[in-house]
């Protein structure tokens, strides 16, 4: 799973359309530095040398911020929450958006497990796409655990959305 | 009648203290067969006068019998024992069970409150419960969405409830309660979710509320006198806890109360300590940010502050203050004085006079630790008392969204709520510790009621260039604040420490052994793996004319949390990632009691 960087190349090349139905982790095109599926999804781009797109680098500070306390260092799960790295690569990404957003609960007399709803919070929505990035490329192994030691600069275009988003 | 006479004169808090005191409970106390407080006594000692099990016999200790509690989250606290009658709970949902000794354990009773499952996902670090308290024919269990229960401890019929905070705010609980005098004292948690922190007292037999402290805000709120409330032997003055805040940011600036309490009867003093400021950005909020992280002595009957220390003026690293305060009578510089002792996250270990709030020791509990270079102990100095910060490790001075790396130690502290004991025996504390650094990134956050409020990103891994475990425990001389032996373990001790007359030392680990350890040496005499991790706080109790000990097993809270998963250091480079060991390949989740007795 650790060519993300080559298909990302082949995909501009050649624009072969079964790319798309391939995965949902491969950058087919990028827009103001944030990278995109063939399908439109939010996606990491991991260059040769490491360094990371913006996102993937804001959603690794963004997670051990708002999530860590539940799920555990790097998205790999605790006694208390499942691995969210899996999560993003497994969910589709609008059902993962719709579990950040709303919560769900799971509780029965073996299991008393609750994800809130983060809707209304805006250290989570406005970098939402920033943490499934980061979960994604954790969860596909195209990064390690711990801090992404390289990262592309963040774009005019990512920073005034963020400001507009944070309000 | 009884407030005026303690108002206004001294001779009569003694003499009140004396004659109001709640009689059971300190009698109940007393008796070294019972187990009837969470915290061993009013003075957090949790030494047992019981010898019967000792540092000669230890090694043959077994199995005696177990007990499922059915519920498989972290288990931090322990059980009660009054008379014939164990008391044991659970974390959420908050099941309390009385089981009958004399009958094999057999299920009295069981208390299953309804609680609405919306608390879970607010309380940050798993839904620990730290046991419930006893005293005049109650259990009192205050549980997760933060209602006080009063039980009838041989029916277990609810006699009072009183809702003492709001989860939809953030406001759960995972403290005990100090049952004193005629009051039942509570604390919060919610730091985590800008909850402005708060101690409250409630009447024993009604559950009207008496009086309530906040950690910060108007003189009022805080219940202060700026006149005779002191801070290191001065006024702490007008309008303390606002003034040293920015704007409103104290409405929402954390100091919860979630740790362990302890009272004085004669000095009719209650102490606790107050948890970080929040958010975890330091740039949000400028000024000390009193009185969050700060050691308090407050009247049991007004809950008026006799006087304050503030270890961590303006934190900048998650040191919440809550630890518990042991209280030992004990002789300094030849004097003999009434102590507190306190370990605080931020590693150093404090001895202060709990009378008059004289700092008289401030030295570090783990030598790894590197924020600070000491506390300034000059009571003429302009910064006496403070910690004098490094500047390579402030996460203030280095600035927004920039990463400070190795500061030791960790957000999680040198220790945590996991309760340290005293042996009056050897004069030493035995204190359960975390070995552990971290990278700390803070970068601004908005706030959002009942939505975490935490604006850092943190990155934790065992101390570099130690032994490669992430915990110790350590025997410490509160007089002069020296370590006198220190035993490695793989990872933190999440488990509350027990010291008796037999001469040993009990304490459990995160892979789920019990220990057992020499109190003069520390040299291993026993160890037994129960079925899941330990975070819970070893007691016992006799029975029969039979010494046992008792530990709850059950994996979770912060440590569950964080070292599920194994540590890595991002420091070491991509090699060592992955490196350390991972709780996951020792223990899974359990809810169990284990009860330990020597052969027949």
């Amino acid at each position: 799973m650790n060519y993300p960087v080559s298909l990302f190349a082949i995909g501009l090349l050649a624009g072969l359309p079964f790319i798309a139905s391939a995965d949902n982790l491969t950058a087919a095109y990028s827009e103001d530095g944030r990278y995109f599926t063939d399908d439109d999804v939010p996606t990491y781009n991991i260059a040769e040398d490491g360094t990371v797109d913006w996102l993937t680098f804001s959603g690794f500070r963004r997670y051990h911020a708002e999530c860590h306390v539940c799920h555990g260092p790097d998205g790999e799960g605790s006694s208390y929450a499942p691995a969210l790295k899996n999560s993003a690569v497994d969910m589709d990404y609008y059902d993962f958006v719709d579990v950040v957003t709303n919560g769900r609960e799971k509780v029965s007399a073996s299991e008393q497990s609750v994800m809130p709803g983060f809707g209304e919070n805006p250290n989570v929505m406005c970098y939402l796409d920033d943490i499934y990035v980061y979960l994604k490329a954790h969860g596909s192994e195209a990064i390690p655990r711990g801090r992404p030691p390289k990262k592309e600069a963040k774009s005019d275009v990512i920073r005034e959305d963020e400001d507009a988003c944070m309000g | 009648m009884r407030k005026l006479s303690l108002l206004t004169s001294g001779i009569a808090v003694c003499v009140a203290g004396m004659a109001f005191a709640n009689d059971d409970l300190v009698s109940q106390m007393d008796n070294p067969k019972q187990w009837a407080i969470q915290t061993g006594d009013y003075k957090n000692q949790r030494y047992s006068q019981l010898d019967q099990i000792n540092a000669d016999n230890v090694g043959d200790l077994q199995v005696a019998w177990t007990f499922s509690t059915g519920v498989l989250r972290g288990h931090e606290g322990s059980p009660l024992v009054i008379g014939d009658m164990m008391y044991v709970h659970t974390p959420f949902p908050n099941i309390v069970y009385a089981l009958d000794l004399a009958n094999d354990g057999k299920i009295v009773w069981k208390y299953e409150p309804k609680q609405d499952p919306d608390v879970i996902p607010v309380m940050c670090c798993d839904t620990v419960n730290r046991g419930v308290a006893y005293a005049e024919g109650k259990i009192f269990l205050h549980q997760a969405d933060t209602k006080v229960v009063a039980l009838d401890a041989k029916t277990g019929d609810v006699a009072w409830e009183a809702q003492n905070g709001d989860p939809a705010i953030g406001e759960t609980n995972t403290a005990t309660v100090l049952p004193v005098k005629d009051k039942i004292i509570v604390g919060i948690s919610g730091g985590e979710f800008g909850v402005r922190g708060s101690v409250t007292a409630y009447d024993m037999n009604s559950g009207e509320q008496v009086w309530r402290a906040y950690s910060m805000g108007p003189d009022s709120d805080i219940l202060v006198d700026p006149e005779n409330t002191t801070h290191l032997g001065k006024p702490v003055g007008a309008d303390s806890g606002t003034n040293t805040w920015e704007g409103d940011q104290w409405k929402i600036g954390g100091g919860t109360t979630w740790g362990w309490y302890s009272a004085d009867l004669d000095e009719n003093l209650m102490y606790y300590g107050t948890g970080n400021p929040s958010t975890w950005n330091p740039a949000q909020r400028p000024g000390d940010n009193r009185w969050s992280m700060t050691v308090m002595a407050r009247d049991i009957d007004t809950g008026v502050a006799k006087w304050f220390y503030q270890m961590t003026p303006h934190d900048e690293w998650d040191y919440d203050g809550i630890n518990e305060m042991i209280l030992t009578e004990q002789e300094i510089d030849g004097t003999e004085r009434k102590l507190l002792t306190h370990f605080d996250r931020n590693g150093l270990g404090y001895t202060m006079d709990r009378v008059t709030g004289e700092l008289l020791v401030a030295e570090k509990f783990d030598p790894v630790v590197n924020w600070t270079t000491g506390v300034d102990m000059d009571p003429n100095s302009e910064t006496y008392g403070r910690p004098a910060v490094v500047a390579q490790y402030s996460t203030e001075q280095n600035g927004e969204d920039v990463n400070s790396t190795g500061i030791c130690p960790a957000a999680l502290g040198t220790k945590d709520q996991q309760p340290a004991a005293y042996s009056p025996k050897t004069q030493l504390m035995y204190v359960p510790t975390n070995h552990v650094c971290m990278d700390y990134e803070p970068f601004r956050v908005s706030y959002t009621a009942g939505q975490p409020y935490v604006g850092a990103t943190l990155a934790m891994y065992p101390a570099p260039g130690s032994h490669g475990g992430m915990g110790n425990f350590i025997a410490w001389d509160n007089t002069d604040g020296s370590i006198k032996w220190s035993l490695p373990e793989q990872f933190s001790v999440w488990s509350g420490a027990l010291a008796t007359a037999g001469d040993v030392v009990f304490y459990g680990t995160l892979e789920g052994y019990l220990k057992a350890v020499h109190a003069e040496t520390g040299e291993e005499l026993y160890k037994f793996k129960t079925p899941s991790g330990i975070i819970g706080n070893v007691m016992t109790y006799e029975q029969g004319g039979k010494q046992y000990i008792g530990i709850l097993s059950g994996v979770g809270g912060w440590a569950g949390i964080g070292l599920a998963a194994g540590l890595t250091n991002p420091n070491d480079g991509l090699g060592a990632v992955g490196g350390y060991a991972a709780l996951s390949d020792y223990t899974a989740l359990g809810g169990q009691l284990t009860v330990f007795a020597l052969p027949n």
